[in-house]
Order: C-alpha cells, then sequence, then structure tokens
C-alpha cells in the first residue's frame, strides 16, 4: 500500500472537519444553537446531514465485509437500515418535531411528565450511544492500521480526539454542517471507486464470483442456523431501532414544522438508498478476485483491499486512498453525531446537578458542555478492544437491537396511544432495556453459541421488542390512574398541523 | 403557516459567552388562536372531535403503508422458501434476490415515502380547512 497516499486522505478529512467545525464556532453564539442548530436547517441540508451522520462504520466497510463473507443473506442489514426511516417516518417523525423537546428525555418527559422516566431515558441513550461509537472506534483502528501499518489503537485515538474538538468547540450548527458535507463526501468516496472497479471488471471479461451455492442462495448457509428467524428478527430490529438512535431522533428538532420533518425523512430514505446500492458490489467483487483473505484479516477490511487487487499500481492506490478517506468520513461524521447526543445528556441531565452542588450554582454551562464532550468520547473509546472479532456491522445491529428494545416502544406508544401511563412506559423501558442489553453482553462475552440459543441471543429483536411493548402496555392497562395529566393535551399538540394551530 | 414562536430557554447574555440556567424542560406550549384552535389545545367540544378523526385518519394511513411494506418485504423470505426457482432466476443476469434486495428495494421504499408524505400532509390540509372555518 502507499503510505503516504492512504495516511493523506485520512488526514485531509479530519482537517477539513476540523475546520468546518471551527468555522461553526464563530456562528454558535447562544446556547441554544448548540443543541439544535437554531432550528433554522433547511429539508435538503438537514437530510444530507442525517445520511451523513447515519451512514457509519457498518455501513462503509461492514456490508461489505458480511455480503463477501457470507452472501446474499446480509444484503438485509442495508435493507433494514433503510426501511427503519420508512416506519421511523409513518410512525413518528412529525409528531416528534411537533412535540417541541429536543432529545429522547426531553421527549419522554414532556408526554410522561416524569422525571424519573426522563432518567431512565437518559441512561439508555448513553448506554445506546455508547455502544454505537464502539464500532465507529474500532473500524477506525482497522482501517488505520491496514492502509498505513499504523498501532491498532492509533485510529480510534485520532477519531475521539477529532470528535471532542468538533463537538466542543462549536456544538450542533457545525455539526450540522460538517454532517452534509460528510454524506456527499462518503457518497463519492464509494461510488467513484465503484465505476472504476466495475469497468476494470468488464475490462476483465466480467468474471463470477468464486462462491459456493450457500453464499449465493438466500437462506442456506450453512452459517445461517435458524436462517428464517434470524433474517425477520434483524429486519425488526434495524426497522424499529433507526427511530430509538439518539444521534438520528435530535435532527429531527431542526426541522422548520412537522410537514418538513416529513420531507427531510423522504429524502434521506432517497439519499440512503443511493448508498446502499454500492456498498454490496465491494463484496461481490471481493469473492471475484479476492478469493481468500490473509491469515487473521478482519472481513471488514475487504473494502479497502480490494483497489490494490484489482487495480495494481498508482490507480489502485489511489481508490484505496479515497476508500480510506471516505471511510474515515463515516467514523467521524457517525461518531460526533453520537458524541452531540450523548454529551448533552451527560452534561443537562447527569453534569448539571453534580457542578451545580460542587459549586453552588455558579458553574459554566459551555464548559459542562466541554467536560461532558470529553467524557462521552473517552468511555467507549477506553473500552473499544472487547468487540474482538465481532464483525463491525453485527455490532451496530446490537444496538439497534437495543434502540428497538427500548425507545421504540416509548416513542410509538407515546405518539398514538393516550393510555400509556407513566409506569407502563417506565415499566417497558427497564425490561427492553435489560432484556436486549443482556442479550448484547452475553452475544459479546460468549460469542456465537449456535442453536437457538445462539440466534436469540445473537438476534433478539423478535422476541425483546414485543415483550417490552407487551410490559408497557400491560401495565399501563393495570395503572389506569396514573395517565399523566396532560395527556390529551400533549397528543394535540403532537397531531396538530402547524398550519391549523397558527389560524387565528 | 407563521407558526407561534416556541418560548426559548432563558437565557442571560454576556457579550461573548451564553448561559442557560434552564432546562429544555416543558419545551414549547401550543399559542392560542380562534375559538376552534383553542379548543384544539384545551381538548373540549367540537376540537376534540375533529382532532380524533384526524388522528384515526393518520393511523390507518400509517398502518396501511407499514401493512403493504411489512406484506411485501417479509414475504420475500418466504417465497424464497416456497418457491426455490426464485432463488436462481436469473433476471438481466443477476439472480432474483440480489436484485431486489441489493437494488430494487430502494426506489420502491422512496416512492412509498414520499406517496406517504403526501397523503398525510393532504390529510392535514383537509384538516386544517375544516377548523378555520369553524
Amino acid at each position: 500500500m502507499n503510505v503516504p497516499l492512504s495516511a493523506g486522505a485520512v488526514a485531509f478529512v479530519c482537517l477539513l472537519t476540523l475546520a468546518v467545525g471551527a468555522f461553526g464556532l464563530r456562528v454558535s453564539r447562544a446556547t441554544s444553537d448548540f443543541y439544535v442548530a437554531g432550528r433554522t436547517v433547511t429539508p435538503f441540508r438537514n437530510a444530507s446531514a442525517i445520511g451523513g451522520e447515519y451512514l457509519s462504520a457498518a455501513s462503509f466497510l461492514g456490508i461489505a465485509g458480511l455480503v463477501y463473507d457470507r452472501g446474499v443473506d446480509m444484503l438485509w442489514f442495508p435493507v433494514g437500515y433503510t426501511v427503519g426511516y420508512v416506519v421511523l417516518l409513518v410512525l413518528v417523525a412529525a409528531p416528534l418535531r411537533r412535540s417541541g423537546a429536543y432529545t429522547l428525555p426531553d421527549f419522554a418527559e414532556a408526554r410522561l411528565e416524569s422525571r424519573r422516566v426522563r432518567l431512565v431515558c437518559s441512561v439508555l441513550v448513553v448506554g445506546i450511544g455508547w455502544l454505537y461509537l464502539l464500532p465507529q472506534l474500532a473500524g477506525a483502528g482497522i482501517t488505520l492500521a491496514l492502509v498505513t501499518g499504523a498501532p491498532l489503537w492509533l485510529g480510534g485515538a485520532v477519531v475521539t480526539v477529532v470528535v471532542v474538538l468538533s463537538v466542543a468547540a462549536g456544538g450542533m450548527r457545525s455539526i450540522t454542517l460538517v454532517q452534509a458535507m460528510q454524506y456527499w463526501l462518503k457518497l463519492t468516496a464509494i461510488a467513484v471507486p465503484a465505476f472504476v472497479l466495475l469497468a476494470v471488471w468488464a475490462q476483465d471479461g466480467g468474471p463470477g464470483p468464486v462462491a459456493d451455492l450457500a453464499w449465493r442462495l438466500p437462506l442456506a448457509g450453512p452459517g445461517d442456523e435458524h436462517g428464517l428467524y434470524r433474517t425477520y428478527s434483524l429486519l425488526l430490529a434495524l426497522a424499529l431501532g433507526t427511530m430509538g438512535l439518539p444521534h438520528v431522533l435530535v435532527r429531527f428538532y431542526t426541522n422548520p414544522d412537522g410537514g418538513g420533518a416529513r420531507r427531510t425523512t423522504v429524502t434521506v430514505i432517497a439519499l440512503l438508498g443511493a448508498f446502499y446500492v454500492f456498498t454490496p458490489l465491494y463484496g461481490v467483487l471481493g469473492r471475484t478476485y479476492l478469493p481468500s483473505l490473509p491469515e487473521g484479516a478482519r472481513v471488514d477490511s475487504v473494502t479497502l483491499r480490494l483497489p490494490s487487487e484489482m487495480l495494481p499500481g498508482l490507480g489502485g492506490e489511489l481508490l484505496t486512498a479515497v476508500l480510506a478517506g471516505g471511510a474515515f468520513a463515516a467514523f467521524l461524521s457517525t461518531a460526533s453525531g453520537l458524541t452531540v447526543s450523548v454529551t448533552g445528556v451527560i452534561s443537562q441531565d447527569l453534569l448539571r446537578p453534580v457542578l451545580a452542588r460542587l459549586s453552588g450554582g455558579d458553574h459554566s454551562e459551555v464548559r459542562a458542555f466541554r467536560l461532558a464532550a470529553v467524557l462521552a468520547a473517552a468511555v467507549p473509546y477506553a473500552v473499544s478492544p472487547v468487540i474482538g472479532d465481532i464483525s463491525l456491522a453485527t455490532m451496530v445491529g446490537l444496538a439497534f437491537a437495543v434502540a428497538a428494545s427500548t425507545f421504540a416502544p416509548l416513542l410509538v406508544l407515546g405518539v398514538w396511544w393516550p393510555r400509556l401511563t407513566t409506569a407502563g412506559a417506565a415499566a417497558g423501558l427497564v425490561v427492553g432495556g435489560v432484556l436486549a442489553t443482556g442479550a448484547v453482553t452475553a452475544t459479546l462475552a460468549l460469542g456465537e453459541l449456535g442453536g437457538w440459543p445462539g440466534a436469540l441471543l445473537a438476534q433478539p429483536g423478535a422476541w425483546t421488542v414485543p415483550v417490552a411493548a407487551a410490559v408497557a402496555v400491560g401495565v399501563s392497562l393495570a395503572t389506569p390512574h396514573r395517565i399523566p395529566r396532560g395527556t390529551g393535551r400533549t397528543l394535540a399538540r403532537l397531531h396538530t398541523p402547524e398550519g391549523a394551530r397558527a389560524r387565528t | 403557516m407563521d407558526e407561534p414562536s416556541e418560548p426559548r430557554p432563558q437565557q442571560t447574555r454576556h457579550t461573548r459567552r451564553v448561559r442557560v440556567t434552564s432546562s429544555r424542560r416543558g419545551a414549547a406550549r401550543p399559542a392560542g388562536g380562534a375559538a376552534l384552535s383553542r379548543d384544539l389545545a384545551e381538548q373540549t367540544g367540537l376540537g376534540e372531535i375533529y382532532l380524533q378523526g384526524l388522528l384515526r385518519a393518520q393511523l390507518r394511513l400509517s398502518l396501511t403503508v407499514l401493512g403493504v411494506g411489512v406484506l411485501a418485504l417479509g414475504g420475500l423470505p418466504v417465497l424464497f422458501l416456497a418457491v426455490p426457482a426464485t432463488r436462481e432466476l436469473g433476471v438481466l443476469g443477476i439472480p432474483f434476490p440480489w436484485l431486489v434486495l441489493g437494488g430494487l428495494v430502494y426506489p420502491v421504499a422512496a416512492l412509498a415515502a414520499r406517496w406517504y408524505a403526501r397523503a398525510a400532509e393532504r390529510l392535514e390540509r383537509d384538516f386544517a380547512e375544516i377548523v378555520g372555518r369553524g
């Protein structure tokens, strides 16, 4: 590999991110800017920003790796990542914007009028955010190690430092700009090399992938024990998990109104589809040109190995550099989106009470935000080695499963069901959170178990989501006296179009 | 369409740095308007009936989209298992499952989303018109 070229591409992406972040510092003055960019972001830029934030290490490297490794069944990953926005659109997009809250805990407290439920949500946001940050940092380590020979810890450290600097300096307005730019950067970085490699492939006479039938045919792989269950469970977790991701929801508050939130989501779906058409190509071409990876290499690295294999010389090295830069854009954008959300929750709900007590109310809000940013990014970096050999996309899938088992029932019931009670919502969150994190922890600690236990723990969505929702509904029905007093008023606000509200 | 501006968090402006002394809890409160708009907010009389109608229509629309989506996507694995020929069927040189999951899903999802967004907006426009007349 050409080290200076790839290292240069990575450094360029990092510096660009920092530069745009620093530019944002000059425009973010009031504290509300720090959180949601003053709500003045246009739908198209907002959609680009959501796409930029959402396309993570799992999308950029992980899907190609899984398709390379296990074939057609893995295409459900990008399908699920995209379909999640359709579900979000039809169930919660406009009402969430109309709720007028900034974060998931804000929504929970406004809807359920309970500080305790808010606290549970805060803890969950931090947990899901950290779980999702792990694969970003691990992916950065893998990428930098592969293209420059740097030690494995360095990539994650670079991402952590860049993210903390840009988040702490500019808050969200700068992040919105950074994220919108990152989407187009990533699309270019994945699409241009794909076209070049396809041209090379066509010139070679279009050889077919070197793979067995199990790879080619759906639901046929040997590693797919209980494949039908795994497929449905994955799809459910991804489809419902999207709405519960802390860094996705915060973006919806930057839309001008409920209708704007919907239009933004439609654009997001189109943008994601444009990106996901390209990623599996790397897995298929990998099967064609790289039938086996070197000993000990992770499948996640197949995208980055492909160009130099297909196109030896400067051309391949250039493409590798472009892909490495794009991958870093993916790590940086997702990690900063997550860090902003986790930072907001840590500084508002966890750090503020402590600081207020320590300093007698005389602490600086901005300084608390910055301290929280350091905490939000440093903790996952410290524990990122635990993910070991688990593939990046699988890891991200686990974060989705936790989000789907906790926030999805809360949001859907909160938006549509007037009889949801404080006790019901809290019970659903706790049960869903405990079951899903239990399954995730077991998978991380024990590896793949095989058989039904393995399938149920590796893809917990299909049972944890219904159990959590049933608990929330059951407990709500059993505690009808604990329906929040303002429920009717809140639901009216969530569903009344702005046009009707403003007419005088 | 100008929405009443939502109350901002209490801010104290210094020359450079800003402190926020209250959190965003209980962020936005609806502002009053005409009688019907107030009905909506206050959950009284005619407004509530209209709003319930809107809610039900929106929910029906959402469930329709979800139902079609579940049948279409959820039906694919069943189709692959029930009719094994579909797993190997080549369309334009690409096997059918690869073509659907790797490409066709996305434009269909985007079109369905656009159709939903327009239908939902139409429901809201009708509602706003009724409220405006009332």
